[in-house]
């Protein structure tokens, strides 16, 4: 049984392995840390918050200061879909985000059964709003 | 004799009992009780709750008196809505409840602030443990009591309470309190929550719970006194007014209730329903993955200063146990004012679940009851009685922020859900908090309510909605700028404008913020300060892929009369920040721009102090937003051309919009392959990547990797353990910024030559 985790990560409960959801990638073991088998980048936080007033002559800018934060963008080898992002000091380790109990997991699953997938959630459905 | 080995005689139970009597009888000062304050939890059943549960336990009434005291509830939450003075009480930032008579919140509104929700349970228990049986004070029907001060239970020292006892034949059966953010407390500066005060002694009223109201009335001597200690002496009386009929209100439909059904039904059903909720509330995470999410959420100043100072969690749920480990967070500030009480961090995580996982259940305290929090002691989010806490505001919603992060990391597994996946939502109070001499003469501070529109984040399906609502109310309201401009003297020239690329990308991206721009126009004793963090550093994370927002500066145009310039030369006047400090349209003025910590500072007419609201956290890989999504955020002005292209990839003609599908696509998949060439395999990254401490041209405080129990404190040499405390003071901003300049004086030649 697979268990979607996020948008783009899930696990195979069998083989105990992190699995790209967009192109089947194995990533790493369940139990261990995901981002172990993706790829990195350092980001300069500048590319994705452009400065909207002047950085020659203004010291703030919308703009983070890349000498205080990075953005660390984690993406599946196999296809390149962004993963996840990291907002880090920089040199600060990159976390282990979702450690995983697997053997509970598998419990989980196996009692609850593989047709209860995970869905979006609840939905405004036009036409069944409150009415008096 | 040897002094170091004698031991003395140990006491005998009588003598004990004597010693216990003495330091009860002798008590100097019954300051906050740590017994009340780090508990969140519901109080034991009492023998009367027992004793009521076993009359009545019916499923039916039990609903149909809880949905009658909910409207009750919601009855007083809009009298005090509609009817209030303060800024804080008309846009909502208000809450009524029921409470039980062991002091828990069992059924609040529906809508406001539920954070007090978690917070104002506190005072009533000191109420109970302290006064009720006090020959000097006691507890009598007719009486209120009065509380603001945080150490006591509260979020910060602006929001203010009216509790009142509920009798029924001589016995104590419920409470009932109504709470606003009344905003001034004659505090060093006005409106309530100063960034300048260093100690608590600068952060003006501090009410520890006390009788304002006997026999339904207030007492004039009490009210006197509290008028003549806060800068608008008339909001204090109205507003005390206003809070006592809303909970006269709510009294008044108890009693209906009592009439009806009787005491036994109402106690019943006030224990029943936050028993019920807090085992569903156990069920509930019991559905979750056992997983332990880690996360952290920087703060970038003090509001005095920049600097970094760390937020961090780590979320572990274990069968129906969930725990939040805020361990690792920076140390307090001895002379910040940023810290807060663990009880105001805990009261904003339980409206992560009130209001954004779980907002389906009945609003109390059980929501987040049987929820554990772990803290260092004297951390910013555990702080002390002495640290100063009036802009606490600044770290429980960077906590709160942590907790929405994590929790999203649990629940997209999860087949049940009550909401959908939410990245964070905007967290800082991007507003103008305002004081001085109106118009009309009168002496006031308050804020704009524009604090209340932050910027929703994404969700699993759907972009963020704009200016939506604040973290602490989803149902809230930013109210109306142009009537709150007949009472205070400055305009709004530039107000809910969508500030354009403030953005927070993402396959579907977070709600974005809007400009405001104010200039004083008919005061000369008139000013602003603004109190944010994320001028430097972003205060969100994204999710799964997606980004936070960007940062927020405050930028100021001074030297200019912009009221003449709209007068005599319209044509030169600018609708966005960007335009004005780009093109520099008021020759002779002064362009700067600042971090979001402003003080108080007066301002001249015409001057322009100009800020944006904050956007909520994109959700998912942005390659896979949908490109027709992307061009309208251009048509609605939300994004420039440019910078969409570059960094959605999405091919379009900038003068018809319209979008080349295929060209698109292929941009994407180049892009992708772009990443995959341009990134770093994990392991070969992090050997490059980590440091073993914190960068030395940073001020940081927190732990720094794995290792939570350290904390540094500003330097990579300055460090205390997590568990033991050690005071932490920060400089004078304006004793650096000297240093800096002599030291520069001295490099350039000149001698410093004064006497030492």
């Amino acid at each position: 049984m697979k268990v979607p985790m996020t948008e783009y990560l899930r696990i195979d409960l069998d083989s105990g392995k992190w699995e790209c959801r967009v192109c089947d990638h194995v990533i790493a073991p369940a139990d261990g840390n995901y981002k172990e088998g993706l790829l990195v980048h350092d980001r300069d936080p500048r590319e994705i918050h452009p400065p909207i007033i002047d950085p020659e002559r203004y010291r703030y800018t919308f703009s983070p200061d890349p000498e205080w934060v990075r953005i660390l963008e984690f993406c599946c080898p196999g296809c390149g879909t962004q993963v996840e992002t990291e907002y880090a000091i920089p040199g600060h380790p990159p976390l282990w985000d979702m450690q995983v109990d697997l053997p509970a997991l598998k419990a989980q699953w196996a009692a609850r059964g593989a047709d209860q997938m995970p869905d979006a959630g609840p939905a405004v459905v036009p036409g069944r709003s409150h009415a008096h | 004799m040897d002094m170091l080995t004698t031991k003395g005689k140990t006491p005998s139970a009588e003598e004990m009992e004597l010693i216990r009597k003495f330091l009860d009888d002798t008590t100097l000062f019954l300051g906050p009780d740590p017994e009340i304050m780090q508990n969140h939890d519901l109080m034991p059943r009492s023998a009367q709750e027992d004793a009521a549960i076993a009359k009545v336990s019916d499923s039916h009434v039990v609903a149909k008196i809880r949905d009658r005291i909910q409207a009750g509830c919601d009855e007083g939450y809009e009298m005090v809505e509609q009817m209030g003075a303060a800024p804080g009480a008309k846009w909502g930032d208000v809450i009524t409840g029921v409470y039980s008579a062991s002091g828990d919140l069992a059924i609040a509104s529906a809508g406001g602030v539920l954070i007090f929700s978690a917070l104002v349970h506190h005072p009533i228990k000191f109420i109970i443990k302290n006064w009720l049986n006090d020959p000097t004070v006691g507890v009598k029907e007719g009486d209120g009591f009065i509380h603001n001060d945080s150490r006591y239970g509260n979020v910060h020292n602006t929001d203010q309470s009216m509790i009142l006892p509920i009798f029924h034949e001589g016995e104590l059966i419920c409470w009932v309190a109504s709470t606003v953010h009344e905003g001034e407390n004659g505090a060093i500066e006005p409106g309530g929550m100063p960034s300048m005060a260093e100690s608590p002694s600068d952060e003006g009223l501090k009410m520890s719970p006390f009788k304002v109201v006997e026999n339904y009335q207030i007492k004039r001597d009490l009210l006197t006194f509290l008028q003549n200690s806060v800068r608008e002496p008339k909001l204090q009386y109205e507003d005390m007014k206003v809070k006592l009929f809303a909970c006269l209100r709510i009294k008044q439909r108890l009693e209906e209730t009592l009439k009806s059904d009787g005491p036994d039904a109402l106690v019943s059903t006030l224990r029943l329903t936050m028993e019920n909720v807090r085992a569903e509330v156990k069920r509930r995470v019991s559905q979750w993955p056992d997983m332990t999410v880690r996360t952290y959420i920087i703060q970038d100043s003090t509001l005095r200063e920049n600097c970094v100072v760390k937020i961090n969690c780590k979320l572990t749920k274990t069968g129906d146990r969930l725990i939040f480990d805020f361990r690792g967070s920076s140390p307090e500030f001895t002379n910040r004012a940023t810290n807060t009480i663990v009880a105001g961090l805990k009261g904003m995580l339980a409206q992560v679940f009130l209001c954004y996982v779980w907002p389906d259940l009945p609003r109390g305290q059980a929501a987040f009851a049987p929820i554990e929090v772990i803290t260092d002691p004297h951390s910013i989010v555990n702080c002390s009685y002495d640290a100063p806490n009036s802009q606490s505001l600044m770290s429980i919603f960077t906590g709160f922020t942590a907790g929405q992060h994590a929790v999203a990391k649990f629940l997209y597994s999860c087949p049940e859900k009550f909401t959908k996946v939410h990245a964070p939502t905007f967290n800082m109070i991007n507003t103008f908090i305002w004081g001085g001499v109106s118009q009309h003469g009168e002496t006031l501070g308050n804020l704009c309510a524009d604090l209340n529109g932050m910027g929703a984040g994404a969700t699993a399906n759907r972009d963020g909605e704009h200016a939506l609502a604040p973290i602490f109310a989803t149902m809230a309201d930013i109210g109306e700028q142009e009537l709150n401009e007949e009472e205070v003297p400055f305009l709004q020239l530039v107000s809910k404008k969508m500030t354009r690329d403030a953005i927070a990308p993402g396959k579907y991206r977070g709600g974005q913020g809007y400009t405001m721009m104010v200039a004083t126009k008919d005061s000369e004793q008139w000013g602003f300060m603004t109190t944010a963090q994320g001028a430097k550093i972003p205060p969100l994370q994204g999710l799964f892929g997606g980004y936070a927002c960007g940062t927020y500066p405050l930028s100021k145009v001074q030297g200019v009369d912009v009221y003449d310039v709209l007068m005599d030369e319209p044509e030169k006047f600018r609708h966005s920040i960007e335009e004005i400090m780009n093109e520099q349209p008021f020759e002779g003025a002064r362009y700067t721009t600042h971090h979001m910590g402003m003080g108080f500072e007066i301002s001249k007419r015409g001057d322009l102090f100009m800020i944006s609201q904050g956007a909520g956290a994109g959700y998912g890989d942005l390659l896979e937003r949908d490109p027709e999504g992307v061009v309208r955020d251009i048509e609605e002005g939300l994004i420039s051309p440019d910078v969409a292209a570059r960094l959605y990839k999405v091919v379009f003609d900038h003068t018809t919009l319209a979008i080349d599908f295929d060209a698109t696509e292929a941009a994407r998949a180049a892009e992708r392959k772009a990443r995959i060439a341009r990134s770093t395999p994990y392991a070969d990254f992090v050997k490059k990547w980590n440091r073993t401490t914190p960068p030395e041209h940073i001020q940081y405080f927190g732990c720094w990797g794995d290792d939570v129990g350290t904390l540094y404190m500003g330097a990579p040499d300055i460090t205390r353990r997590g568990d033991e405390p050690r005071p932490n003071y920060m400089l004078n901003p304006k004793d650096v910024r000297i240093a800096e300049l002599e030291a520069r004086l001295v490099a350039a030649g000149a001698a410093l030559d004064e006497r030492q």
